[in-house]
């Protein structure tokens, strides 16, 4: 097998998410495709509302109960693990293979449980381990994060944010997954913390060959982890690129528009909005779902273009980058 | 008092602290969330308040609307003492400033739609009729860019996204139109371009109607274009008070000089690198180091007087404070 194939550890392709409401079906994740590699960071950017955390949702399969389609082929390790029953998945996959960190999960620790015990519970709920050698363990990733092994005595409240997050963080790594998911993990936090807290993933990726997907709207944290980003829009990919040309040469239009928003601290540019809004996601047009808001639209916008591969490893959902208008 | 220089706040040696008790009996000692804090608002200018996790931002702002009372310290918001304020004069005094709540879905009630969540100040302040109201709902929500209006009015909180819902919080604080905002972390959850939407909008607001913005934030990168003034707070106390260009020209204190280095911009180098941080975690609120509270972790600390006295508000330079022992006349 070529070796871009035997370094792939998820494929993804066509998934969907589709919830149910009173209006309409909501295409939160609408024909998702990519792949992440061993030890790589993928990082998820994209505007509020475009689908980041139900895609997620979707490749943890805990889609919530008004979704009205979940769908889409996921391998792991060449494994299909959509077709897997339920049970399967749950032994073998979830926690064990992919674990994740939900957005906001460090409001949602248990008030009345120690936090030693709640970062060793999947040890004991996932491999049938003794809490004994569950805390054991546990301890061991408890100094990986940057928590004093005194602090598992504790309970949620009594650890500030930094040291909460830290302890979720600990718990999606406990099983020592191939991948781990972690949906706006220091959004809710000061810089500081933050910047720790992007120091200690970089260490779990150097040291567990951790993979990563990392959900975020902040551009610049991103930065401090992205091998490579993926960009969504209205529910779907728009850019996939590595980190290197993504931040210093974005191809899609509105990544360049997205990279314009940024505030820099180092630069004094006026950070600019980008004008009018996603579509609904209860109708989304028939065209390029950015072609609204684009300053490079034309004729051929009225399709939606499929991801065009562009400079060997970049993909780009714009017609633009079709052949011979623009490399 | 009029024009540019008429204060609206005034905090003097403020106080807020929470009794910590074991077994919701034995008294164990106090969190001095806000410890000794005094600055001065002006009508109109834009205010943000940065520091890590746990300083006392909250409490501070909660404190500033009446949501707890001052352990000791005096608020005075248009020269009127809160603390003498009646039932009616509070509700009055919270119409007419508004609160955008930290953690957006904590803030939001789960049991109402978005309609109910912005009508409700309106009911609670018998503000116009039905129609009156429906028409200053879908304002407010083409305001915050949650439009069209028919696609959220039904929803409730758990059908938004985190930045959706952050938007309905900042919509529900412009409600009564009121004189002064006080905002806490109203843009955390949003991405870059919303954020920079929504900072312009409060900022126009802002301006056109002469309000006063406290915000609390953790972007120093967005300070420069969104307020005039920033106060650094560590350990419930202000720090470093400066004007925005001076504070990121000229940072006086070290803890904000950390601060700033801590934060990223968008660089694919950022990758390759550990970012080098102040050691330790911030103190505890009960028991805070003595002398200068950022001293444990204070890479210039002198020795035999950092850890003794505390450091009062040295000027580095106009406008500028700065308590810290390096900045000594
Ligand atoms: N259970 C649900 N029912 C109906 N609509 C939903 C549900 N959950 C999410 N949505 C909608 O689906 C879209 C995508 O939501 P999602 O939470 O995936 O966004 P996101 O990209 O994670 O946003 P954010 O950055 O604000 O967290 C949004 O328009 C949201 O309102
Ligand atoms: N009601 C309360 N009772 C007891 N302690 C409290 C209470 N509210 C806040 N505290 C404590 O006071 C300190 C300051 O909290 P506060 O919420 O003001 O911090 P913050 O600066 O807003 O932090 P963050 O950036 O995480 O929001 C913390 O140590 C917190 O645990
Ligand atoms: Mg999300
Ligand atoms: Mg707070």
């Amino acid at each position: 097998m070529p070796e871009t194939l035997t370094d792939t550890l998820l494929r993804v392709e066509g998934l969907k998410l589709h919830y149910r409401t009173r209006n309409g079906v909501v295409r939160a994740v609408d024909d998702v495709s990519f792949d992440i590699r061993r030890n790589e960071a993928v990082v998820v950017l994209g505007e509020s509302g475009c689908g980041k955390s139900s895609l997620a949702k979707a490749l943890l399969r805990i889609p919530p109960r008004n979704t009205q389609e979940c769908s889409g082929k996921v391998w792991l390790n060449g494994t299909d693990i959509m077709g897997m029953n339920e049970e399967k998945f749950r032994k073998e996959v979830r926690w064990s293979e992919i674990s994740m960190v939900m957005q906001a999960a460090m409001n949602a620790l248990n008030p009345v449980v120690r936090v030693g015990e709640q970062v060793a519970e999947p040890l004991c709920l996932h491999r049938g381990w003794s809490s004994e050698r569950a805390l054991k363990h546990a301890a061991g990733i408890f100094s990986l994060v940057g928590i004093p092994n005194d602090f598992m005595r504790r309970y949620p409240f009594e650890l500030s944010g930094g040291m909460r997050q830290r302890a979720v963080l600990a718990m999606a790594l406990v099983t020592e997954p191939s991948l781990v998911i972690l949906d706006e993990p220091t959004s809710a936090l000061d810089v500081l913390t933050q910047a720790n807290i992007m120091n200690v993933l970089k260490r779990i990726k150097r040291e567990m060959g951790t993979s990563f997907i990392l959900i975020t709207h902040d551009v610049s944290t991103s930065s401090e982890i992205a091998d490579r980003v993926a960009l969504m829009y209205a529910g779907q990919l728009v850019e996939f690129s590595n980190a290197d040309d993504f931040f210093r040469n974005p191809a899609h239009p509105y990544s360049r528009l997205l990279m314009a928003s940024v505030p820099r601290l180092r630069q004094v540019i006026r950070p600019e909005h980008i004008p009018g809004q996603p579509p609904s996601m209860l109708s989304v047009p028939e065209g390029c779902r950015f072609a609204d808001r684009c300053p490079s639209r034309f004729e051929r916008c009225v399709k939606n273009p499929d991801l065009l591969k562009i400079n060997g490893d970049r993909e780009v959902r714009c017609w633009l980058y079709e052949k011979g208008l623009k490399s | 008092m009029t024009g540019d220089n008429e204060i609206v706040v005034s905090v003097r040696d403020l106080h807020t602290w929470f009794e910590l008790r074991r077994w919701g009996i034995v008294r164990v000692g106090n969190v001095r969330a806000v410890d000794g804090i005094s600055f001065d608002l002006k009508r109109g200018e834009s205010v943000a308040f940065v520091g890590e996790s746990g300083c006392g931002k909250s409490t501070l702002a909660r404190t500033l609307l009446g949501l707890h009372i001052p352990t000791s310290g005096k608020v005075f918001f248009e020269g009127i003492n809160m603390q003498e304020l009646d039932r009616k004069g509070l509700l009055d005094y919270r119409a007419r400033v508004g609160f955008v709540q930290q953690d957006p879905y904590g803030a939001l009630p789960p049991f109402m739609d978005v309609r109910r969540i912005l009508r409700e100040p309106l009911i609670i302040h018998g503000v116009g009729d039905r129609k009156e109201q429906e028409s200053r709902i879908r304002e407010s929500m083409e305001d915050v860019r949650l439009s069209p209006p028919e696609e959220f009015l039904h929803k409730f909180p758990h059908m938004l996204s985190g930045g959706q819902q952050q938007r309905v919080v900042i919509a529900r604080a412009l409600m009564l139109k009121p004189s002064m905002i006080i905002a806490d972390e109203p843009v955390s959850m949003l991405d870059a371009s919303v954020r920079v939407e929504i900072l312009n909008l409060l900022r126009n607001i802002q301006k056109t109607r002469q309000l006063t913005l406290a915000f609390i934030t953790h972007d120093l990168s967005t300070v420069r274009y969104f307020a005039e003034r920033v106060f650094v707070m560590y350990a419930g106390r202000i720090v470093e008070k400066s004007t925005v260009d001076n504070l990121l020209e000229h940072p006086a204190h070290p803890y904000t000089r950390a601060l700033l280095d801590a934060l990223p911009d968008p660089d694919p180098e950022n990758a390759a690198r550990m970012r080098e941080l102040p050691s330790g975690e911030p103190p505890s609120l009960i028991d805070p180091p003595s002398g200068c509270r950022f001293h444990p972790r204070c890479p210039h600390a002198i020795k035999g007087l950092c850890e003794v006295d505390i450091p009062p508000d040295f000027e580095p330079g106009e406008g500028h404070t700065a308590a810290c022992w390096l900045h000594r006349q």
